[in-house]
């Protein structure tokens, strides 16, 4: 099957985007080749601003070209787009609600041998606290060049999370829809729903084969969009499910599963198991041995299933 | 120690560091290459830093800022026998103590963890001041990237260490001329550096061979002599320096080599 990683497809989408909209301004901090961001130089070379080093500075430059009405991607490792800049990204971006596409890559521990410093596992806890910010997670090629051109669309904030590892292609069928804030049903089953966001998306449908083989069928949610949360997905999961179990590449404090629990303590209360990494930092190596011992993939999620069939 | 015992281990480094991004697949050859003489001039004749007092809170300390060189510092410590050579080797792996990025928790001799750019200067400022508050001799260095300085927060270190005239600190600035995307001076032009640390309150060391431990020696006395301000040895390095095909290439950043480069590599240093 096809492999290509969600960074490799914004570069593509972007590209694309820059040779019909003249509205489009890219920035990026010294890491233009690993982001992808620097692909569109080949149709609007005159449209990419390097800012260097210099992750703060970039996020508030990208809150001036919005002002003066660009729609700005703004593009750098995770950890240093939302770690470095959180607060020129709060108060310069998001207070006054512009137009910043804050696409970032190498999220999450499958950044793999860099280690924990390299390592976001709190960026989407610090996205989704800012008011009117959207945030999306792509899990494969298809959906990143979707979510890119839907962003493309919106007015105001975003920030859309990607990975540097490629990762198979599932998106591929004719009948595929990307719509923000609608999250995709990918399996239909019954008693336990696994609400996966990212590459776990990829980690959550091996469990579902696995459990299958078994007799066991569970439901199996992509949850592209953590903010706006798809409200009535989510319900209608609760209702219909004795467990819900979130899956995230991310902390399990302030994440996507967090996100859920919020939302259905107050909505539909149901159990809900968080499936993510447990308020540890990660550590080097390959981001299939960080899954496995940090207990994010098919073998953990098949085993927090039987858990609770 | 010698030249001669210190041309020995700077060959030593440099093999290790082409074996350990090697074997890990990953990892920063270029600028871990550029620094290794600086880093055994500073670990074996600068810096008082030995088993002994190892483990002190205190003594002279060496922050890399510019973390992702980690194998110029594991080879470094390890030449120093705070590790077994052996370790370097498991550099990058599930579960090693040699992170990708240097995690002071997990090794001996780290005495700050860091990889995320233009922090580590600040950190120093940190060290130096406490050295002031208790009135010690202990003195506190930092290897800086040229590309690292666009990092606004290198300036507000900069200005914070002439604030309190920390002469206990010595920078050392790896101008190699490449960061990722391309030369500095294309990317985002930090230059001069000269005129802009002098004008922040620094004194400015100009190191034109940082290969000849002899101007590398006199370059760390001239720091160590001046007082009521910091000073920053600027070094002319080379990224990749002397692996003829790594050498100036901002490719070799962040690229391991493979078997068939590693033996070329080894080769022209003649070493196996
Ligand atoms: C805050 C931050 N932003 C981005 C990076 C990614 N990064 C790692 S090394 C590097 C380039 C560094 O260039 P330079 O300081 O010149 O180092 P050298 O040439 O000595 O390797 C970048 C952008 C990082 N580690 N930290
Ligand atoms: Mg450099």
């Amino acid at each position: 099957m096809a492999k290509i990683a969600t960074r490799d497809a914004y570069g593509k989408a972007l590209t694309e985007l820059c040779e019909v909209r003249n509205d489009i301004v890219v920035l990026d901090a010294d890491l233009s080749g690993s982001t992808k961001s620097g692909m569109m130089k080949k149709v609007a070379p005159e449209r990419h601003f390097n800012m260097g080093i210099a992750e703060g500075n970039m996020m508030a430059v990208a809150a001036g070209l919005a002002a003066s009405g660009k729609t700005v991607f703004a593009s750098s490792f995770a950890m240093f787009a939302v770690g470095r800049a959180y607060e020129q990204i709060r108060n310069s971006i998001g207070y006054p609600q512009m137009n910043v596409k804050i696409c970032a890559s190498h999220a999450g521990i499958t950044v793999g041998e860099d280690g924990a410093s390299h390592q976001t596992i709190e960026d989407i806890g610090l996205m989704r606290v800012i008011p009117g910010m959207t945030v999306v997670q792509p899990c494969d090629g298809p959906e990143a060049e979707a979510a890119i051109k839907a962003v493309a669309e919106l007015k105001g904030p975003c920030f859309v999370r990607l990975g540097r590892s490629a990762v198979e292609v599932i998106n591929d069928s004719p009948d595929y829809k990307f719509e923000l804030g609608k999250a995709n049903v990918l399996k239909r089953g019954s008693k336990v729903a696994l609400v996966a966001t990212g590459c776990l998306v990829h980690e959550a449908l091996k469990a579902y084969e696995m459990l299958k083989e078994e007799g066991i069928e569970v439901t199996v949610v992509n949850l592209h969009t953590i903010k706006p949360l798809d409200e009535t997905c989510l319900v209608e999961l609760a209702k219909t499910h004795d467990v819900l179990i979130t899956c995230e590449e991310h902390s399990i404090l302030t994440g996507m599963g967090s996100a859920v629990c919020e939302l259905l303590s107050e909505k539909q209360p149901v159990r809900i198991l968080r499936i993510g990494q447990k308020d540890v930092f990660g550590e080097s190596g390959k981001p299939a041995e960080l899954l496995h011992k940090y207990e994010m993939d098919a073998e953990a999620i098949v085993k927090a299933v039987k858990g609770v069939y | 120690m010698n030249y001669q015992d210190r041309e020995r281990i700077a060959l030593n480094m440099r093999a290790n560091i082409l074996k350990m991004t090697n074997q890990a697949a990953s990892g920063h050859p270029g600028g871990s290459l550029s620094a290794v003489e600086l880093m055994i001039t500073l670990f074996f004749n600068e810096m008082n830093i030995n088993e002994d007092n190892l483990n002190d809170v205190q003594r002279d300390k060496f922050v890399l800022s510019k973390g992702h060189a980690s194998p110029v510092l594991y080879s470094v410590l390890a030449a120093k026998g705070f590790f077994p050579e052996s370790e370097l080797m498991k550099f990058r792996n599930l579960g090693a103590d040699l992170q990708g990025h240097p995690n002071m928790k997990s090794v001996r001799g780290v005495d700050m963890s860091t990889g995320s750019l233009g922090q580590g200067l600040s950190v120093a400022v940190g060290m130096s001041l406490a050295n002031k508050l208790d009135n010690n001799d202990f003195r506190t260095y930092v290897l800086c990237g040229d590309g690292e300085c666009e990092e606004g927060q290198i300036w507000e270190a900069s200005m914070a260490a002439a604030h309190y005239k920390l002469d206990n600190l010595c920078a050392i600035l790896d101008f190699n001329g490449l960061q990722i995307d391309g030369n500095v001076t294309d990317v985002m032009n930090p230059t001069p550096f000269d005129k802009k640390f002098e004008a922040f309150g620094w004194n400015v060391i100009d190191l034109e061979n940082p290969y000849d431990y002899t101007q590398i020696e006199e370059a760390f006395a001239k720091a160590r002599l001046c007082k009521g301000k910091p000073s920053i040895i600027i070094a002319h390095t080379v990224k990749g320096k002397g692996i003829s095909f790594m050498e100036n290439k901002s490719a070799w950043h962040g690229v391991a080599p493979n078997n068939e480069q590693l033996k070329a590599a080894l080769e022209e240093l003649g070493v196996q």
